[in-house]
């Protein structure tokens, strides 16, 4: 399969996960050499639909599929190229990643793990119906492969965060890492605010997005299970560290996640703001959270309880 | 959509042995150009998709620049183009180029 090799630029362990094209992510986190992808650009999978649209296509529609080593233990992985479309969830991307989960559904010589490198703000608007389907199929597989034992592991910390189907594909997973760079939601913040209005949410003010979505405000409320730095290396450490502890998936799981949501939305629901949730938490200085550095963020969340849980 | 596909005789094989690359991404202000060493050694062949109009000229310039330096032999070079500068698909086909340079 080597062959099938497409040749990348070499990327740097220290460089910014925000900042990197999903390729770039891929060969940072794999093991140097081992990623073998499926479908190709050179096989030119693009979309049938955004020349309608006077729209340019790209060769893999922004979804790089295939599969290689993360510290010698091999893994499949979907990465989503946010910088293309938004990282939108499509005919053929949408496709391209079910496709991935389905074979390690039917195929148990497959690596029993996948990671996810989400980077997407949803559906692509001018593939709607095909992009709806898609994220329900994949959300129907990714628990279908949780049920068949394979490790599903969302790593989130794009430009475009994981907002819409990427969101709800998120919530399906095994286990999720972010960044503090990394959004994880449902609806966007663009959305909430052309639906409610400014007042409710100024999508503008950075500060306000980052606090209610942003990773360090998740990780703090159990919404994600590890905090990575930036970085490739910080990456590939969050996601080895998930893989190897994917919590059983079954119906005591699932009650205790029903469980765990409903604790959360009792103790933060009346919440003006994030700062507010954070102080709830019994973090002495919750103002200081958004502003502290990685390595004091991560003392901090060593003190607070119930953002480690087995439910999911 | 605009398509455009330019031919060149070129002096000398595009170096290196690697099979393929790819550089870029479609984005606004951005390309990615796919690089495939499948034709024969002094030929190169471009094809470009863009939703940019009444550039066809600067496009041939900047190709015509691209061929002289990298003497692109061989290679199969096809563009997905999102509104980039001239400057930068220099620079996209000239990442491309170092990357087809390889050998292993």
């Amino acid at each position: 399969m080597t062959g099938m090799m497409i040749r990348n630029e070499a990327t740097v362990a220290s460089a910014s996960w925000f900042l990197a094209s999903a390729r770039e992510r891929l060969t940072g986190i794999l093991d140097p050499g081992s990623f073998v992808e499926f479908l190709p650009p050179s096989e030119r999978v693009r979309s049938p639909h955004l020349a309608q649209f006077d729209l340019p296509a790209a060769f893999d529609d922004g979804m790089i599929v295939g599969r290689g080593r993360l510290d010698g233990r091999d893994v499949l992985v979907a990465a989503q190229e946010g910088q293309f479309m938004g990282g939108t969830f499509a005919e053929v991307s949408g496709g391209k990643l079910l496709g991935l989960i389905r074979a390690a559904i039917a195929d148990p010589d497959l690596p029993r793990s996948i990671l996810l490198l989400l980077d997407s703000g949803g559906v692509r608007l001018q593939e709607a119906n095909a992009g709806e389907l898609a994220v329900a199929e994949v959300m129907r597989a990714i628990v279908e492969a949780r049920s068949a034992g394979v490790a599903v592991v969302a790593l989130v910390g794009g430009r475009a965060g994981a907002f819409g189907g990427a969101g709800l594909t998120a919530a399906t997973c095994s286990r999720i890492a972010i960044s503090e760079q990394g959004r994880l939601g449902v609806t966007g913040p663009e959305v909430i605010e052309t639906n409610q209005g400014v007042e409710e949410f100024d999508s503008q003010d950075k500060a306000l997005v980052w606090s209610v979505t942003g990773g360090r405000s998740r990780r703090l409320i159990g919404g994600a299970d590890a905090y990575a730095e930036d970085t490739m290396t910080g990456f590939r450490a969050a996601a080895l560290a998930l893989l190897d502890s994917p919590p059983p998936f079954d119906l005591l799981t699932l009650q205790a996640e029903q469980e765990r949501l409903a604790e959360r939305h009792a103790l933060f629901g009346a919440c003006e703001s994030a700062v507010e949730m954070w102080g709830i938490l019994g973090i002495a200085d919750p103002e200081a959270v958004r502003d502290m550095d990685d390595a004091a963020f991560v003392a901090i969340a060593a003190g607070v309880k119930g953002m480690d849980h087995d439910a999911r | 959509m605009i398509t455009l596909t330019l031919r060149y005789t070129t002096r000398a094989p595009m170096p290196g042995n690697a099979r393929r690359a790819l550089v870029g991404v479609v984005a606004s202000g951005n390309l990615e150009v796919l690089l495939e060493r499948t034709l024969p050694d002094t030929e190169c062949a471009v094809e470009i998709a863009t939703p940019v109009r009444g550039y066809d000229e600067v496009w041939t310039a900047v190709l015509a620049d691209f061929v002289e330096r990298a003497s692109p032999g061989g290679l199969r070079i096809s563009i997905n183009d999102s509104g980039a500068r001239p400057d930068t698909v220099a620079l996209r086909l000239m990442q491309g180029a170092r990357l087809m340079e390889a050998t292993r």
